[in-house]
């Protein structure tokens, strides 16, 4: 473990250097998913890619929306949109602490200054129907990252086990940094011409959709959205294994997936909007878990998914 | 006679699991030694974050052989059954022996079963032992198969004797039994090589782990109160969060922390409870203002600072949750005062209860009948309870037990207060889920009492409309615990009312007979704990008026003394035995003794003396069981003991003069009647 005292001067180098950081350690940096998700575990690179036998390394930064945390961007530590970083590493490593040790060294927290603890922490997603086990990481404190061995995902069991990490990059470079309020943290180089704090990133576009996450979604199209992307994943799902056109095995886990997604965050837009009762809310997280397994059975068939092996 | 130490390393073991696991790895070893064999002297288990370790003092270096003796068939049994008794006996014919018995010559076969090395013995239990450990939750990790409650990652495993110490051979997934352990992940992360026990311990402290959870226990306990102590506070006792705090870390360092100005004016107990379920935090109050000022928190190391970055770190963090929960306090105050507690009363009716018993306002409109009904029976005032069975559960609108559900009724009595509602209103918002178990304190203002009643009574009957009984170990909606409380609240508080009318206000449907009887079960169980027996309680609960409970368990209280003593218990031999006879009489006669007997009729000085007693005493028994002063009716019988005793003695019942013989059977019938006033004796045992 390399020590390095430099602190980093804002939020994006932060994100740099967990990035090389986890290249270093052969993860395959990846982009974050094209579309809306509630966080990094939503990425296939995640969902889909932590079942199956195949060997699997992937890090990448991931914008997470989560409508009902919205709060105008005046709240110091709360937004509707804000970024996991996410690893995942399939079989986990037996050095997969360590390994994580270091990516906070690499972000400039001192194991000799610091108090850093693994408190036990088990981690259920109902909508991907999915648990592991493992803990959340505290810094003097403050829990700093997830820290999850993936046991189920999708109702499949998970063998081998994928070891998962995750970061809350906001809070946890608010604290490396010694910001108190998230608009006041420095996106960029503080020291750069033109100087960007988060605010002037974020601020107006988080009042933008704290204001249509909660009072101007049209929760009628909502509706419409969420069971279109529930018909269409079944309709994808329904295809025979073999291509018609092309005469080759093509089984559409992935795009089914995408609907999956548009599903759960179609939900989670109605759920900020308050239309959903308590009750509905059990058979909507039913309905949203069901595509997930669906998704997950026909990606075990695919040979990303290990079918092959 | 070797030790034996094992010591299984592993990623953070959650600390609410460690003392069980600690017991179970103790215990499933050392069972399993012995059954194989290995006996040994003694034995103890540790349990750190990172280890569970066990070590085992003078074991037996190999376990003993055993010979066994076994009987066969006769020498000239059929082939089949020969071979049959080879097999089972896992011995070849020449083996056998021959011996001559009286039914003729028979084989026996001698097997030795020869001791085995501890060394094979310890690897094989040990192999057992982890994969089948009950961990309450365990999981697999990396390619493996194995399971444990998190990634394992080396095992130690010595026997050791005057001679020096040799490692067990043993592997399981991989992972090869070693004489390595590790020290503290960041103060001394390098391996460390281990003779024996007391070597491990000693080596283990100086590379800042410290093995016995109660030694880390004592030392944060008695560190922080000496800091707490030098600056005139005290910390706030809390036994479960220092047990939990002891299994987080190996080398504990406490330190103490300011609380922000700022935040002290929060109730007591949103600091409490934000510092301990979000920090772990102790609480450090000043005795002289009561007022919580400072913060204990125990950090895992020692560093260059004397901790300072740590405990800037923790106080930040507190703030942030502070802030949190001066915000909720402040808007849930700002809703208190200015629209009262009904606003978050009506927002119950979106939140279900459970799904057939509908939303928690229904709840409430039940509770407000309920304790109505009730106010009287406790001496509370009618408008009162009703105000307070309607408010009782505002709280849990507020946005403060949305964040801190252990909060509930705590802030219930601060937003009732600021809402302007009279003291026991806000009284029995906090108490009325009390008592919640068998030593939890019982309400007694009369507004709280009757709410407390209403809340159980509602949740009973509800339940039981929908078929929702407790069965075995399962009560999810926790049942038992309703009706002792409610056992506890007539009793304690000495209220009498019959329940039956009480469980036709509740929820509709409820089989009131078959929830009767769950309650006289629950207070079995209450009153067996005060020394009573079932069988005295069955002969209670016999009589009419049993869905009195707080009757039924004064005249419960004075049946059971009463049969403890001298009277009582030959009084209870002179009433069996006169009901015996008087059974058998009527079932033979096929008549009914209860005639009234004359004393004309009385032949002997014992009879006529039974019937003066009877007369002297009757009259006040019977007005002590109206007065309901079993005690007084008791004694009263005691009375009729010698008499009764002289009679049984002197007299033959079962005279050949047909008058004399119905005249005495009537005088029986007159006792029995007395007797079976107060109880039903005939259900009493001895």
């Amino acid at each position: 473990m390399t020590m390095r005292q430099d602190r980093p001067s804002c939020f994006q180098d932060i994100i740099l250097r967990l990035q090389s950081y986890w290249a270093a350690q052969g993860c395959a940096i990846m982009q974050p998913y094209d579309m809306e998700v509630g966080a990094g575990t939503f990425h296939p690179a995640t969902t889909l890619r932590s079942l199956g036998a195949r060997a699997w390394a992937a890090a990448y930064v991931q914008p997470s929306r989560r409508p009902t945390d919205g709060r105008y961007g005046e709240n110091p530590n709360r937004l509707q949109h804000y970024y996991q970083y996410q690893v995942l590493i399939k079989p986990s490593p037996p050095n997969l602490q360590a390994l994580y040790l270091g990516s906070l060294d690499a972000i400039g927290i001192d194991m000799n200054l610091h108090d850093i603890r693994f408190v036990e922490d088990d981690w259920e997603s109902p909508t991907l129907g999915a648990w592991g086990l493992g803990w959340e990481v505290w810094c003097d404190g403050m829990e700093v990252s997830q820290f999850t061995y993936f046991q189920q995902v999708g109702g499949h069991d998970c063998h081998p086990v994928s070891g998962e990490l995750t970061y809350g990059l906001e809070r946890l470079a608010m604290y490396v940094l010694g910001v108190d309020h998230v608009m006041e943290m420095p996106f960029n180089d503080p020291d750069a011409a033109i100087a960007l704090s988060y605010g002037d990133v974020f601020r107006q576009t988080e009042e933008e959709y704290a204001r249509w996450n909660f009072d101007v979604a049209n929760t009628e199209t909502l509706l419409h959205h969420f069971e279109d992307a529930e018909k269409e994943c079944h309709n994808i799902l329904e295809q025979p294994h073999v291509d018609p056109k092309t005469g080759k095995r093509i089984i559409m886990a992935h795009p089914a997936y995408d609907q999956c997604i548009k599903a759960s965050h179609m939900f989670n837009l109605l759920d900020a909007r308050g239309v959903i009762s308590v009750t509905e809310r059990q058979a909507y997280i039913g309905r949203v878990r069901a595509l997930a397994k669906q998704c997950a059975d026909a990606f075990v068939l695919t040979e990303a998914g290990g079918h092959a092996l | 006679m070797p030790d034996l130490l094992i010591e299984l390393f592993s990623e953070e073991i959650p600390a609410r699991m460690q003392a069980r696991a600690a017991d179970d790895f103790k215990k499933r070893m050392t069972d399993g030694l012995v059954e194989a064999g290995l006996t040994y002297q003694g034995a103890a288990a540790f349990v750190t974050p990172r280890r569970l370790t066990l070590t085992v003092q003078g074991l037996l270096s190999a376990s003993p052989t055993l010979r066994e003796e076994r009987k066969g068939p006769r020498v000239d049994a059929p082939e089949k059954a020969i071979e049959g008794f080879l097999r089972g006996a896992g011995v070849s014919r020449d083996q056998l022996e021959q011996r001559d018995e009286k039914k003729g010559a028979v084989f026996y076969a001698l097997i030795e079963k020869s001791g085995r090395p501890a060394p094979a013995i310890v690897s094989e239990v040990l192999g057992q032992v982890i994969r089948g450990f009950p961990w309450p939750k365990s999981m697999r990790w990396g390619a493996g198969t194995l399971r444990w409650v998190r990634p394992l990652q080396s095992i130690l495993c010595l026997l050791s004797d005057e001679a020096g110490a040799e490692v067990v051979p043993f592997e399981i997934e991989g992972i090869v039994a070693a004489d390595q352990t590790f020290g503290h992940r960041f103060m001394a992360p390098d391996p460390i090589t281990v003779s024996g026990f007391d070597a491990y311990q000693s080596q283990l402290k100086r590379a800042y782990v410290m093995v016995d959870a109660a030694e880390r226990r004592a030392m944060i306990w008695n560190e922080a109160t000496i800091q707490a102590f030098a600056l005139g506070l005290e910390v706030i006792e809390d036994p479960g969060l220092l047990t939990e705090v002891a299994g987080l870390v190996e080398w504990p360092v406490v330190l103490m922390g300011l609380i922000d100005p700022e935040f002290m004016d929060l109730p007591g107990e949103v600091l409490k409870t934000s510092m301990k379920e979000h920090q772990k935090f102790f609480s450090v109050r000043n005795p002289k203002t009561g007022k919580i000022e400072r913060f204990i928190t125990v950090a895992n190391r020692e560093t260059a600072d004397q901790g300072e970055t740590i405990l800037a770190g923790n106080q930040k963090v507190l703030s942030a949750r502070l802030a949190d929960a001066k915000f909720f306090w402040e808007n849930d105050l700002r809703v208190a005062r200015g629209e009262g507690l009904s606003a978050w009363t009506e927002a119950l009716s979106t939140v279900t209860f459970h799904n057939k018993l509908g939303s928690e306002q229904a709840r409430i409109d039940r509770i407000v009948t309920l304790a109505r009904y009730l106010a009287p029976v406790a001496a509370a005032d009618v408008d009162l309870a009703g105000q307070a069975a309607r408010v009782a559960k505002a709280d849990l609108s507020s946005e403060m037990v949305y964040e801190f559900p252990e909060l509930q009724g705590v802030m219930g009595r601060y937003y009732a207060t600021a809402a302007g509602l009279p003291a026991s209103v806000a009284e029995a918002c906090e108490v009325h889920y009390a008592p919640l178990g068998p030593s939890d304190q019982v309400p007694t203002a009369p507004v709280a009492v009757a709410v407390a009643l209403a809340d159980k009574l509602d949740k009973l009957t509800g339940f039981w409309a929908i078929d929702e009984k407790p069965t075995g170990s399962k009560d999810p909606f926790a049942l038992r615990r309703a009706a002792l409380g409610v056992i506890r609240l007539l009793l304690e508080n000495r209220l009498s009312c019959g329940l039956k009318a009480v469980f036709a206000q509740g929820y509709d449907g409820a089989d009131a007979d078959d929830l009767l009887g769950f309650f006289h079960d629950r207070l079995k169980v209450y009153l067996r704990d005060q020394g009573i027996r079932h069988d005295v309680i069955d002969a209670c609960i016999a009589m009419a008026g049993n869905d009195d409970l707080t009757l039924l368990s004064k005249r419960a209280a004075a049946v059971s003394d009463f049969v403890k003593t001298d009277d009582g218990e030959n009084l209870l031999q002179a009433f069996k035995r006169a009901n015996n006879i008087l059974d058998q009489a009527e079932a033979k006669d096929g008549v009914e003794y209860s005639y009234g007997a004359d004393v004309k009729y009385a032949e002997a000085e014992v009879e006529r003396a039974l019937f003066a007693a009877l007369d002297a005493e009757a009259g006040a028994i019977e007005a002590a069981v109206l007065a309901e002063d079993f005690v007084a009716a008791l004694s009263g019988m005691a009375g009729l003991r010698t008499p009764l005793d002289d009679f049984f003695e002197a007299v033959q019942i079962n005279d050949n003069n047909a008058v004399i013989r119905r005249n005495r059977l009537n005088l029986l019938s007159r006792i029995r009647g007395i007797c079976l006033s107060v109880a039903d004796f005939t259900k009493v045992e001895g």
